[in-house]
């Protein structure tokens, strides 16, 4: 099964503090940056710095995620040294066509063939930060197999929009990139993760975005400090009730099974296919909040 | 194997905990000399140089002076550090040989 | 030579002189208690003298003889500063210094050692400049290291005795009734004090607050006060106190308080009038946070909480989560406020604090307390004493004395701090004995002493991940590589008295 990718912590790959804390902070994904958070002239410094920490430190279960520069500029080094150092997965930023994935991807399979790992073991994230490129969403999203989600950055979107953001309006103004963002990821079956929310003091304002996000169907956020991190997970995190009623789902399921019975209703209802979906994902959440352990 | 030769000095790396900063430079005729300052220097001081030490044969540097101030950094960053300094300083910055360096960095 | 049961080298000298340790309750003690000398006092004469010089005179200071200071200024602390300086103005030579404890404000010390002012030195610690000197094997003679629980046990047995104590107050009248409560350079509590001025042969109070007669409260009473000397200042409030200690936001800190908390909330000793004792910062700080979530989630109220402590608890006081605060030192001012304002937070010796000679003290009342470490080994022997350089910056404190009276004793601690492993195989020096440390609490996991089943049974069902010290030691060496082992010199620098007397350590000099 998938797996959760609540909150995607932003990491400065030129940091080597925070490259070896990274782990400790509860983030389901750790994506270290080497684009916008590094200077043109320590490139190749936090290139070979994060190289070195993902080859040698131990990050878990948390997913690794590089954010690479474009490959022009310096973005075929990146993906040279990540993949040889087993990041997970490889972000490129502001992807506007399918294109632009396969032209990252073609460097990836390079890199995979010359360093012996397993063709197709690297996979990769779009993060779409323009109007082209939300427009190109669906096809973005279809490009390529190793895509396991698409996220949007909105501070670039809305600069090219010619318009700002204002978190205290809803975010009215990202709505529609939300919205196609979303579609193209649940048309294809991958992750779609919102944008960072910049101010680390406001709290409040954060939880009714995530609510929002999660309202609409996102998978998670991506995150600039630990400290959003509990704040996101709890609005993730399933009620007591919903975390009882998909155990009743389930167990309902399992005594089906047991009578040999094709049609499993609970409580008058049928219970098919979306709904056992929609159960799980709820007792994975709450099993990754420490809410639930399997059988209990 | 890629040799590499100190051309020029340079830095890598900073002063903030967690990180080291070498600054390295030619040694026409005089080895590998490595001048460490440390803040766990009795615990780590010895390891510190021999990694240090470890990557520049790997790197196949034979001559060059190493200034070191270290604030705790683990072996993946002072190896990090160690690399990006040794590729600053013999101007190959451009275009990186991963092959060699997957050789011996396992 | 000889080992100690903990299998640390002790010279024999010490040994005869102290006695090895053997294990936390091995000693049982039946002393009559040492006293102080008394010269009677007539009505119309006075107490208040003009100047520290015109004291030291009058008490008949001389050459040899043991002087005391209190710790409770902390970092703000002008008394021992001034008060040396005069002494070492009058030439009086080879003193031994019975500070409970010293500060980094000291520094002055190390050149009245150099000098041959002070040649004998025991306190609870030593902090950067001077511990560095020590370590560094400068002093000829030992300093010996005594918990608080360890000096009052030594005080009140005539171990050590005190000639002459030099005791900043914040405020005392003529007679010498002082608290530490009131006055501009307040500190709270003056329950280190408090012993020197029951035993000490003459009682100096140094004060810069000088009210009417008779002062109250009293925490000193004027019957132990030879003299008192009024002067500028004794002491600077923002170094005494910070305003209000801020619960720390490192995420690491913040987890392993959060690991504490569900441990003490799983332990049978979490119900309804427990007590507790935590620490001043970091995650020991921080656990007050989550456990007073707890509480009010579980409806549970403490007993009792003791100090040194924090305005945080002084809070949960208010509140009415904690019923009463029995406490020996305030770190700041919610603390100090507190113990001047609410009738429920009482100030009490060092004595009846921690000295596990006498009738019974308040530690052994204790069921759980929340502690650091700057190293713990595989057989959970904690050092609070020296770095991972052999070099002496840290304090024993109370540590080994609320361990060992605790229910349950918890060691708070992150795996490596910087590059510096903090589970170790042995520790540089042993402060407490791993027999008196129950749960240690790190970011990853917790381990739990195996000689306590109960807690293994009890924490069974804890979502948090247990290993054993071994493995926590190979996780913290795997990160930062095993240390070289620290070199140390044949001068013993230092003498780790336990709080029953016995010598559970020594420290030797660092070679340079």
């Amino acid at each position: 099964m998938e797996r959760l990718r609540r909150t995607m912590m932003f990491v400065p790959a030129s940091n080597a503090g925070m490259l070896r804390d990274a782990y400790i902070y509860g983030a389901d994904s750790i994506m270290f940056d080497l684009e916008d958070s590094i200077s043109l002239k320590e490139k190749d410094t936090a290139r070979f710095l994060v190289y070195q920490a993902v080859k040698t430190i131990d990050y878990g279960n948390v997913e690794t995620v590089v954010r690479i520069n474009a490959l022009d500029q310096g973005g075929k080094q990146d993906v040279h040294a990540m993949v040889r150092a087993g990041i997970d997965v490889i972000r490129l930023p502001k992807t506007e066509t399918a294109q632009d994935i396969l032209d990252v991807e073609a460097v990836i399979l390079e890199a995979e063939k010359a360093s012996g790992k397993e063709e197709g073991t690297t996979k990769m994230m779009a993060a779409i930060e323009g109007p082209v490129g939300v427009l190109n969403a669906l096809s973005i999203a279809s490009a390529s197999k190793r895509l396991i989600g698409i996220a949007l950055g909105a501070e670039d979107y809305v600069t090219s929009m010619k318009t700002k953001r204002y978190p205290e309006r809803n975010s009215e103004e990202i709505f529609f990139a939300r919205s196609m963002i979303v579609h193209a990821a649940r048309a294809v079956g991958i992750a779609a993760i919102d944008t960072v929310f910049s101010d680390v003091e406001d709290m409040d304002t954060l939880r009714k975005e995530v609510e929002f996000i999660k309202q609409l169907g996102f998978d998670g956020k991506s995150v600039i400090n630990p400290r959003q991190i509990p704040v996101v997970n709890s609005v993730f995190t399933p009620t007591e009730k919903e975390i009882h009623q998909a155990m009743a789902v389930m167990l309902a399921i399992e005594e089906a099974e047991a009578k040999g019975s094709g049609v499993i209703a609970l409580n008058g209802k049928m219970i098919d296919k979306p709904i056992v979906e929609r159960a799980e994902r709820v007792l994975r959440l709450a099993e990754a909040q420490g809410m639930y352990r399997k059988g209990e | 194997m890629e040799k590499f030769t100190i051309l020029k000095q340079a830095v890598a790396g900073t002063v903030e905990s967690s990180d080291l900063q070498i600054i390295i430079d030619r040694n026409e005729g005089g080895g590998i000399d490595i001048d460490l300052n440390s803040s766990v220097i009795n615990q780590y001081g010895r390891r510190i140089k021999e990694v240090i030490m470890n990557t520049l044969q790997h790197l196949g540097v034979e001559e060059a002076k190493l200034l070191v101030t270290d604030k705790g950094a683990l072996d993946c960053t002072i190896i990090a550090r160690t690399i990006a300094v040794v590729h600053r300083a013999a101007e190959k910055t451009e275009e990186i040989n991963w092959e060699a360096l997957e050789e011996w960095n396992v | 030579m000889a080992k100690n049961k903990l299998g640390r080298d002790i010279p024999e000298n010490y040994q005869d002189a102290f006695g090895l340790f053997e294990g936390a309750f091995e000693r049982r003690h039946t002393y009559k208690r040492a006293s102080g000398q008394v010269t009677s006092v007539k009505p119309g004469e006075s107490k208040l003298l003009g100047s520290i010089q015109e004291a030291i005179e009058k008490t008949g200071l001389k050459d040899g003889m043991t002087i005391s200071f209190h710790h409770h200024f902390r970092e703000g602390d002008r008394v021992l500063n001034m008060v040396m300086a005069e002494i070492a103005a009058m030439g009086i030579k080879n003193l031994t210094l019975a500070s409970s404890s010293i500060a980094n404000v000291h520094e002055p010390l190390i050149e009245y050692i150099e000098n041959g002012v002070i040649t004998n030195i025991t306190s609870s610690g030593l902090r950067d400049k001077l511990g560095a000197y020590i370590s560094k094997g400068r002093m000829e003679n030992p300093v010996v290291i005594r918990s608080h629980g360890g000096r009052a046990r030594a005080i009140e047995k005539d171990e050590i005795h005190i000639d002459v104590a030099f005791l900043g107050a914040p405020s005392a009248d003529c007679y010498g009734n002082a608290n530490g409560s009131h006055g501009k350079a307040n500190c709270g509590s003056l329950g280190y004090a408090k012993v020197d001025a029951e035993f000490a042969d003459q009682v100096v109070i140094i004060t810069d607050n000088l009210v009417p007669y008779p002062n109250t409260p009293v925490s000193i009473p004027q019957n132990h006060v030879d003299y008192v000397v009024q002067v500028d200042t004794i002491g600077d409030p923002n170094g005494i106190a910070k305003g209000a200690t801020r619960i720390t936001t490192n995420p690491k800190e913040l987890l392993i308080a959060e690991h504490a908390s569900k441990v003490i909330a799983a332990s049978p000793y979490y119900k309804e009038g427990f007590s507790f004792q935590s620490g001043t910062g970091g995650s020991t700080l921080a656990v007050a946070r989550f456990l007073q979530e707890s509480m009010r989630k579980d409806g549970i109220k403490a007993g009792f909480a003791l100090g040194g402590l924090t305005g945080h608890l002084c809070n949960m006081l208010e509140e009415g989560l904690i019923e009463k605060i029995i406490d020996t030192q305030c770190f700041d001012r919610g603390a100090i406020e507190s113990m001047k304002n609410n009738e429920h937070h009482y100030e009490i010796s060092a004595s009846f604090y921690a000295n596990p000679a006498n009738k019974g003290a308040a530690v052994n009342q204790l069921d759980v307390v929340v502690l650091s470490a700057l190293e713990i080994d595989t057989q959970f022997n904690v050092n609070v004493m020296t770095g991972s350089d052999g070099i002496i910056r840290g304090a024993s404190g109370g540590h080994s004395d609320a361990s060992a009276g605790a229910k349950m004793s918890m060691v708070l601690t992150p795996l490596i701090r910087g590059r510096i492993p903090t589970i170790v195989e042995e520790v540089n020096t042993i402060i407490t004995p791993g027999e008196s440390i129950d749960v240690v609490v790190t970011e990853i996991g917790i381990a739990i002493n195996p000689q306590r089943e109960d807690l293994m049974e009890a924490f069974k069902d804890v979502n948090i991940p247990k290993f054993t010290m071994e493995e926590l030691k190979e996780k913290a060496y795997a990160v930062v590589g095993k240390p070289d082992p620290i070199e140390y010199g044949d001068k013993v620098v230092a003498l780790i008295e336990y709080r029953d007397g016995s010598l559970i350590d020594v420290v030797r000099n660092v070679k340079e």
